[in-house]
């Protein structure tokens, strides 16, 4: 134990006393919160929604079919009730809600007036907002062929709500991604660096002909950037709460439980990296150019996983910040508490063992 | 037993391509200061990283305190001390924390072993406070000699510890040796510099590989086959070139200001007769004790041949 520390406490030196990496490791987030203001928009298709249709008449129908037979939208199914749509969205697999009124076919043809209610999963504005549009003109669309055949002037309003975050702020969307963004390209660059740096300064050469063990190092390696990390991460959300105005609904002991997984995830897959190649360059290079573009595609922030060509979506399970940025996106701005999110912990929880027992084992007790 | 034992020792590079040691035997006994002697890319420090456990040889067996250095590796590490011949302590720690980084990683203090370091020690202390990148030479060499020595090991390999230190650093640095020997630690140590060869007990001389000779540096100057005598004259470029032609002549080569030769016939009178005849102005001989030096470049000569 008393090894440990003294190693922990060394490693403690080296970040401290190199300033450089410091400004990284600090600055990189905060330039990168306060740049990602806009978060980029994009056609969206095959979105799932659900239907709650209270009239089932002909009019309910014809609409239904219309939005059905459109590219935008999959109906994942028909819900009896509307009390069930929360649950929907909920469990994350729906983006839209559609929902007719008991008397909409009789309103539309005798009252010439009908309404129907759409409700947006806003937590992602950007598609929240496009979505709905979507379906506002495949009503107008309808609206429009029924006048066609009849005389009377119909009329069909759409009335939208926005929920989870009805003001649409955009910072609800990027700041669950810079936080996964930012964590993992940091973690990872950091460590990536911590063991090889030891092989070129021939440090290895005497810290291996020691009692030592690899456990020991690579544990001990990880810790001061774990705390470095928590302290990263309280800054971002400080930043987000007060400078953008973006709130924390859900547990801040959930987020903040749910961020050391992913840390440890990306720690271990920076001491994976350290302890595979043999210079410091090759080590920053493969973490830099072998994550910043996965992480950026892959996480869903940028891009809509589900707009993507199905191998990439199925790789895309691969990224640990995709899993983290549900959770996030779920215990920030929905609100909701580990039950709805165990899976993805869980599958950041393997990752995390998985990469941190690889790099164990990859610790080469010897030069060559 | 002795110490460290290596029998047939073999290291190969690229996949064998490179033969960088090349079937090496030889033995160290307890307490002894052993030195291995050669030139860059004569193989010493991959010596020392197999007898380190930090390479694996490609075939042979070695022991160092009685522990095989491939099976018994983990043991091996705690007992022994090594000082890598690149300077390889933390350049951005102090040069106390070093030492009692290294003294815990060891399981031990700075207390504990502060008897074996004190001399050395006492020297750098007033820059305890100092990061070891910015230590000179001369200081970074006895720190690391202190971090090897912490943990009170049985035997200690120095791989190169005098190259790049001035002179008065290296002697001192000899003396250090001397004084860590009468304390019963067994030490290896190689060194390119021939001079400093006669300061060990034993020493085996190492080219490319192979172990030219091992013995008491007085052995091995007493086995120089011939007597060796140095000469000169005011152009000693064209006195070397001039040598080289003479039939009596056995071996020639440029040693600091003058050339050391072997004669056939041992008449040094003839040959500075004759050299004076080629129109040599001031030319003076006299015969000489060989140092190691010259003793190695005769080995290599007959290694070669």
């Amino acid at each position: 134990m008393k090894q440990f520390l003294s190693f922990v406490r060394k490693e403690f030196y080296h970040v401290f006393r190199d300033k450089k990496t410091l400004l990284l490791l600090f600055g990189m987030p905060i330039a990168q919160i306060l740049l990602f203001g806009f978060a980029l928009t994009n056609e969206i298709k095959n979105s799932n929604i659900v239907i709650c249709d209270y009239a089932k008449d002909v009019a309910s129908q014809e609409l239904t079919a219309k939005i059905e037979a459109s590219n935008y939208f999959e109906i994942e199914k028909s819900l009896p009730n509307h009390r069930q749509i929360e649950k929907a969205f909920q469990s994350g697999k729906i983006k839209l809600a559609i929902i007719f009124p008991t008397n909409f076919g009789n309103d539309l043809w005798h009252g010439g007036k009908a309404q129907v209610q759409i409700i947006a999963d806003a937590s992602d504005p950007n598609t929240a907002t496009t979505l709905t549009s979507y379906a506002t003109q495949i009503i107008r669309d309808y609206e429009m062929s029924i006048r066609k055949t009849n005389a009377h002037n119909l009329q069909i309003s759409a009335i939208t709500r926005m929920i989870y975050n009805p003001e649409l702020k955009g910072t609800t969307n990027f700041v669950p991604g810079v936080m996964a963004l930012v964590l993992m390209l940091i973690c990872v660059l950091m460590t990536s660096a911590s063991i090889v740096r030891e092989k070129e300064n021939g440090t290895m050469e005497i810290l291996l002909v020691s009692p030592f063990s690899p456990l020991l190092a690579v544990t001990a390696k990880a810790v001061p950037y774990f705390i470095l990390s928590l302290v990263n991460l309280t800054v971002i959300l400080l930043l987000s709460v007060f400078l953008l105005d973006m709130p924390i609904k859900g547990s801040i002991l959930l987020l903040f439980f749910e961020s050391s997984i992913l840390i440890l995830t990306a720690l271990s897959l920076g001491l994976l990296i350290s302890n595979s190649t043999n210079s410091q360059q090759a080590a920053m290079l493969i973490s830099l150019m072998g994550l910043l573009l996965p992480v950026m595609i892959f996480t869903g922030f940028m891009f809509p996983l589900e707009n993507m060509p199905r191998p990439l979506q199925l790789f895309s399970n691969l990224v640990p910040s995709k899993w983290y940025y549900i959770i996030v996106k779920n215990v920030m701005i929905k609100g909701l508490g580990l039950r709805s999110v165990w899976k993805e912990t869980l599958i950041l929880m393997g990752m995390a063992t998985f990469l941190l027992i690889l790099s164990i084992k990859k610790f080469k007790t010897r030069l060559s | 037993m002795s110490d460290v034992h290596v029998e047939n020792l073999v290291k190969t590079y690229d996949g064998g391509q490179v033969k960088a040691v090349n079937g090496i035997s030889f033995a160290v006994e307890k307490g002894e200061l052993f030195g291995l002697i050669g030139p860059d890319g004569a193989g010493k420090t991959s010596i020392f990283r197999m007898l380190t456990t930090l390479l694996l040889p490609d075939s042979g067996k070695a022991t160092v305190t009685g522990l095989d250095i491939v099976h018994d590796y983990k043991e091996i590490r705690s007992h022994v001390g090594y000082m890598p011949g690149k300077f390889s302590l933390y350049q951005d720690l102090t040069v106390e924390e070093n030492l009692s980084f290294f003294a815990t990683i060891f399981n031990t203090t700075i207390e504990e072993n502060y008897h074996l370091i004190k001399d050395i020690y006492i020297q750098i202390k007033p820059f305890k406070n100092r990061r070891a990148g910015k230590l000179s030479g001369g200081m970074k060499q006895k720190l690391a000699l202190c971090c090897a020595l912490i943990h009170k090991p049985s035997v200690l390999f120095l791989d190169e510890p005098t190259t790049g230190v001035d002179a008065v650093s290296r002697k001192e640095f000899w003396e250090m040796l001397k004084a860590l020997k009468a304390q019963g630690i067994t030490i290896l140590v190689s060194t390119p510099y021939m001079d400093e060869a006669t300061l060990c007990e034993r020493i085996a001389l190492i080219q490319s590989g192979s172990i030219l000779s091992i013995d008491t540096p007085q052995n091995i100057i007493k086995q120089f086959p011939d007597k060796l005598y140095s000469v000169r004259s005011d152009n000693m470029i064209r006195l070397i070139n001039d040598l080289r032609t003479m039939p009596e002549v056995t071996s020639v080569y440029s040693f600091g200001d003058h050339h050391h030769i072997t004669l056939r016939d041992n008449n040094l009178d003839g040959l500075l007769q004759e050299l004076t005849e080629k129109g040599h102005a001031a030319v003076d001989g006299k015969p000489i004790e060989p140092t190691v030096e010259d003793c190695f470049i005769a080995l290599m000569k007959n290694a070669n041949n």
